[in-house]
């Protein structure tokens, strides 16, 4: 099962490598959210600051559902599915490699993002243990549970809408907890943020049972 | 009850020129209707009229008879939903899945009122429509939650397709709340205390106004009931029509190229 998730998440990652769409179109439109943020909230009074890790969030879920989407894009064409199924790889495992490598874009997108509130929202960066922790642990949920609705919604005219809509009620306590975990790291009382640290653990957790149990019979149907 | 119906559509096979159920209801659920309209009119003469205002609410009070049940049956129908969704995949049965299917509708109307009747009763109470309480939170991500479960089972796909997928997000719509509500409370309760609900309701509910909320349980219960019959054989009988479009085509078709004859069309 490891050796299939690896195998999935290199395929992934090398296509990300050679097309460059999450690089060259994911990341800029989530850099073009932090500078629509600031439009929408005068950056002189203050609002900007105050609500830094939430509009961080925000814009992480928002270029995450791209990523997604791209993630099971590249599975649509040229039947990839029923090649997929034919492949022998254990579904589980095939599941296990699309959430890392959605993880694995998710976190180079997320230390950009970070680079990109810190300079524009002049944000002094505080609690690295927290932070760092959070991180991890939002992005472990947003993949797990993402790559499990990815393939709710995957292969249907539509796909771009439904997702949306399936996915960003079910991530809300991700948005919620690493949103008061950063405001705690960020405002120097990182023990208000680990409560919230666990929480999240705990979705993530489920999630990825949920999706190592439900990915084979998603991807044997039809 | 539901189960009658079903085993009797269940156990045939659809054979033309057999009479197929052309309304949704029968002797059983006219009489459930006809109970349900005698404890509704009941509820209004108990909630509206014999009953005595609220030292503190006054006659807003009275939308919690409705307010209440509705609340709480609404997560009965998202319970129903999951159960059926895990039975569903467990036993691949149509029926469970179109139990699912009905009592997440159900869930998603009950929750909807929930919502309306709550804010109904906001306004003159707090002055406000809406505040962000940790419950009134979670019962607006509960609703949403149940529209993405709907929004997977009327997907333009086929029906084996559509029901799979509507009943892994059916299988984790009660996780799904159970973590919403968890991370919205804390979210809330980490900043003010939950005060609304510990004054007002549920501390000196006594007398006339219990007997009312008692009723208001029965009569929303009944109600309840009777939609998710009606829902469900609704649902089935679009099913049934679907599946039955396709073999008469079939067989039309087959008949057109003067092989077999429609009758022994096998599906």
């Amino acid at each position: 099962m490891i050796r299939d998730a690896l195998l999935v998440a290199g395929k992934d990652l090398r296509l990300e490598l050679r097309s460059r769409v999450a690089l060259n179109q994911i990341v800029p439109f989530a850099l073009l959210v932090l500078v629509l943020f600031a439009f929408a909230l005068d950056p002189d009074r203050g609002v900007l600051d105050a609500a830094t890790p939430g509009l961080y969030w925000v814009a992480v879920l928002f270029s995450g559902l791209l990523a997604l989407q791209r993630s099971f894009s590249v599975e649509a064409a040229d039947g990839n599915r029923d090649q997929l199924r034919l492949s022998g790889l254990d579904p589980a495992g095939i599941y296990l490699g699309k959430a890392l490598a959605v993880a694995a874009q998710l976190l180079v997108l997320e230390v950009l993002l970070g680079v990109g509130v810190a300079v524009l929202y002049t944000t002094d960066v505080a609690g690295w243990p927290l932070l760092l922790a959070t991180v991890v642990v939002a992005t472990a949920g947003i993949a797990a549970a993402g790559t499990l609705y990815g393939v709710v919604s995957a292969g249907l005219r539509v796909r771009e809408t439904l997702l949306p809509l399936l996915l960003l009620p079910v991530l809300a306590p991700i948005l919620i907890g690493s949103t008061r975990a950063f405001e705690a790291a960020l405002g120097g009382t990182p023990s208000d943020g680990w409560p919230w640290v666990g929480l999240m653990s705990v979705f993530a957790v489920l999630y990825v049972v949920a999706g190592v149990l439900g990915f084979g019979p998603l991807l044997e149907e039809a | 009850m539901t189960t009658q119906i079903a085993r009797g559509n269940e156990g045939g096979p659809r054979v033309a020129g057999e009479a197929a159920p052309t309304s949704t209801g029968s002797r059983g659920t006219r009489i459930l209707g006809l109970l349900t309209l005698v404890a509704l009119a009941l509820l209004a003469l108990f909630a509206l009229v014999l009953s005595p205002e609220d030292s503190n609410q006054g006659d807003a009070v009275r939308i919690m008879y409705i307010h209440v049940p509705s609340a709480t049956l609404a997560y009965t129908g998202c319970g129903l939903a999951t159960l059926g969704s895990i039975m569903y995949l467990w036993r691949k049965s149509q029926w469970w899945d179109l139990v699912a299917y009905a009592s997440a509708e159900i869930a998603a109307l009950f929750t909807a009122v929930t919502l309306l009747t709550g804010m109904l009763w906001g306004r003159p109470t707090w002055g406000v429509f809406w505040v962000w309480d940790a419950r009134l939170t979670s019962t607006a991500m509960l609703l949403l939650l149940l529209l993405g479960y709907l929004a997977v089972h009327r997907l333009p796909a086929e029906y084996s397709v559509r029901a799979k997928r509507a009943s892994i997000v059916g299988l984790l719509l009660v996780p799904n709340v159970i973590i919403v509500r968890q991370s919205v409370q804390w979210w809330r309760t980490l900043h003010q205390k939950p005060t609304l609900f510990s004054n007002g309701l549920g501390s000196k509910i006594e007398g006339l106004m219990l007997f009312s909320l008692f009723l208001g349980f029965i009569a929303i219960g009944l109600l309840f009931a009777w939609l998710l019959v009606h829902r469900f054989r609704l649902a089935w009988l679009e099913e049934q029509i679907e599946a039955e479009g396709i073999d008469v085509a079939i067989a039309e078709r087959r008949a057109e190229a003067g092989g077999i004859a429609p009758g022994e069309a096998a599906p």
